[in-house]
């Protein structure tokens, strides 16, 4: 199982929609994409260290994407602002994950939008 | 120099607050070790051979006296009393304790500096002509560029978990002094037809195991398209290189399996759609960073006594004709101060000679330090009137050799004394060959010779760029030394070519010294360097010399 991370903090992971959902794995092209009608978009991260679900989420927004954009996987708190400031809405992280590493530490980063050296470069 | 905005102040104090919990978190096991690693490498923190070291950022190299001095006091209370300068532009400190480190962080930002992407898979820090804004061959100064690179890779959410490290180095001159062929991605100055300033773009050089020379995939890119730019190929880099073998994870190798024409299409096509997500505010910032690395006001007195002093004074004349380099006031030099005083080790200084550097900046230098990449430090503004008094002060602390550019002004990575990759001592052979060519008497005859050694084959020493380079291997447990020969690191890039067999350990010096004496004897004049001698005649005379004129231990 897994838990669901956004700025407000843990959430069980609700059932995904059963129409308009897209997974993505760390190797997928997003331009091959076809973005018509799809309303969640998961990204699958297959180890903390492989940063290429970075470049995949900002890539789907400069496509265009505006739906849900979730990263999914063993992603750790310290990447949360990175996660959220490259385009993604939330996370979804295994339960060891969720256990070691508790809501508060999650919480703790949720004022991404801080401190953030991008958003003042490209403004 | 650039004085950080309250943006950048808060962005530093909000890193070691977080840095701090990473390792409370790490020793309450919320964080696994492999999970710690590259936080603790993407601040700076390295695990050595013997304890950690940290490597504390000298962004473009440049360095202000009150920083200077708060390096020395790091380095009395919480290290052995003296740092590393490194050919990156970095200061090591050796010795640290892993609970000081927090505190030293703390020390270093309130005079804002930061060990922030010094080492880890993401962009380090980002490097510079040691002579930049002083230089009289310069173009523009390249350090408001350097520093809003570092802006940009700081923290870079896309960015922090790259396949490898990523090394970015610019120059605002023609003559190379940074290296920028063999960086992930290199930054020449260039003017275009028009007279517009620009940079030629270089990606995929690199030294390690392979070894490269850069390739220019835009010969002009107009200065403000900088950012988008490099985060295309970032961007480009980060989807394609491999991640299955780290040893062929570094963008020359991206580069070399893809093809140039290939990754010169993808970087294009990312940065067209990049570059209108810039909204302009980086320009803005780029002309206030320019504001703050304005010229000093240049002193305007005679430099007569410089001249008399420098007829009458052998000892300064000798370190004057190769300490100092033409400033782009004819009133000025810049002074390069050999941090390799024979037999000591390169790069090393202690907290007293960091002191007097800072004394000396203030007092005769505009308040203005550099970090060279050959690990010598710079005082690029000092009125020649000055020089006699810097010279003197100088060679008091034991600053004063008089070596740029020569046979002991050598580069050389830590090696087996501290480094956890090492299969060979680098520092002991430079020190060994200072000692013997100073006690040769040789070291002016010989002139310009550029001698790098690194202890491992991943080349933090930069041997493959050395007019002699020394590569230590482990050779079935005995250190074995490869020498190449006819590198390059400027302008001209090239990679030197091996010899043949390597030398033991006890060796090594006696093959150096047959290369020399092979150079002065086939030389057309005192005037044909090394480098310009070998390129004449190709290695097969000093093949000669190394392996059939004198005794061979090779392995």
């Amino acid at each position: 199982m897994s838990v669901l991370v956004t700025d407000k903090g843990f959430s069980p992971l609700p059932e995904l929609p059963s129409s308009g959902v897209a997974d993505l794995a760390h190797t997928d092209d997003p331009a091959a994409l076809d973005l018509a009608g799809l309303t969640l978009i998961r990204v699958h991260v297959p180890a903390f260290s492989d940063g290429r679900g970075f470049t995949i989420g900002r890539r789907l927004r400069m496509l265009g994407y505006t739906g849900e954009l979730r990263a999914v996987g063993p992603i750790i708190a310290d990447q949360y602002p990175m996660a959220r400031r490259v385009g993604f809405d939330a996370v979804e992280i295994p339960d060891e994950m969720a256990a070691r590493q508790p809501e508060a530490q999650w919480l703790n980063r949720a004022n991404w939008q801080a401190h953030d050296y991008q958003a003042r470069l490209k403004a | 120099m650039y004085s950080y905005s309250d943006f950048d102040e808060a962005f530093v104090r909000a890193r070691v607050a977080q840095f701090t919990d990473q390792v409370e978190r790490r020793l309450d096991g919320s964080l696994t070790e492999d999970e710690f690693r590259p936080l603790r490498l993407m601040n700076g923190l390295y695990l050595q051979l013997h304890a950690y070291m940290l490597r504390v950022a000298i962004p473009y190299g440049t360095i202000s006296p009150r920083q200077m001095r708060q390096l020395a006091l790091i380095a009395d209370t919480w290290d052995k009393g003296y740092g590393h300068f490194t050919t990156r532009q970095n200061i090591q400190f050796n010795w640290p304790k892993l609970p000081d480190v927090p505190a030293i962080l703390t020390a270093l930002a309130d005079v804002e500096m930061h060990a922030i992407q010094t080492s880890g898979n993401c962009v380090r820090n980002v490097t510079a002509d040691h002579f930049a804004g002083a230089a009289a061959d310069e173009i523009e100064d390249p350090r408001p560029y350097a520093e809003l690179l570092r802006q940009w890779s700081t923290d870079h959410p896309e960015f922090q978990f790259l396949p490898r490290k990523f090394k970015i180095a610019i120059t605002g001159a023609p003559n190379d002094r940074a290296v920028t062929k063999a960086h992930d991605i290199g930054l020449r100055m260039v003017k275009n037809a028009a007279g517009e300033v620009g940079f030629e773009v270089i990606v995929g050089g690199g030294l390690g195991r392979t070894p490269m020379v850069g390739m220019v995939v835009r010969d002009f890119l107009p200065v403000e398209d900088l950012l988008p730019y490099v985060e295309a190929v970032l961007s480009v880099y980060n989807v394609l290189g491999r991640r299955d073998n780290k040893y062929k994870a570094r963008i020359k190798i991206t580069l070399h399996e893809t093809g140039k024409a290939e990754i010169t299409r993808m970087v294009e096509e990312r940065f067209a759609e990049l570059k209108p997500l810039f909204g302009g505010n980086d320009q803005k910032l780029l002309a206030d960073i320019r504001e703050a690395f304005a010229l000093p006001a240049f002193r305007d007195a005679p430099t007569a006594a410089y001249d008399a002093f420098y007829k009458a004074d052998p000892v300064f004349r000798a370190w004057a004709d190769t300490n100092l380099a033409q400033h782009r006031n004819d009133q000025y030099a810049i002074v390069t101060v050999s941090i390799k005083a024979h037999g000591q080790t390169p790069g090393d200084a202690t907290s007293d000679q960091m002191r007097l550097l800072a004394d000396l900046a203030e007092t005769y230098g505009h308040a203005d330090l550099r970090i060279s990449h050959e690990q010598n430090v710079i005082l690029p503004h000092v009125h020649k009137s000055d020089l006699p008094a810097v010279h003197a002060a100088l060679v008091k602390a034991g600053l004063g050799t008089a070596n740029v550019g020569l046979i002991s002004d050598i580069i050389a990575c830590p090696g087996m004394d501290y480094c956890a990759l090492a299969t060979a001592r680098a520092i002991p052979v430079a020190q060994e060959i200072a000692t013997r060519f100073n006690d040769l008497k040789l070291e002016h005859d010989i002139g310009p010779l550029k001698i790098k050694i690194s202890g491992c084959i991943n080349a933090c020493g930069h041997h493959h760029v050395g007019h002699i380079g020394i590569l230590g291997l482990d050779r079935a447990g005995v250190e074995n030394y490869q020498i190449t020969l006819g590198g390059d690191g400027s302008e001209d890039a090239t990679i030197g070519e091996k010899t043949g067999p390597g030398f033991a350990y006890d060796q090594v010096v006696p093959a150096i010294e047959r290369i020399v004496l092979a150079y002065l004897d086939l030389r057309q004049s005192p005037e044909e360097t090394f480098l310009q001698a070998y390129r004449r005649v190709g290695v097969g005379p000093f093949k000669t010399a190394l392996y059939e004129a004198g005794e061979r231990d090779a392995a």
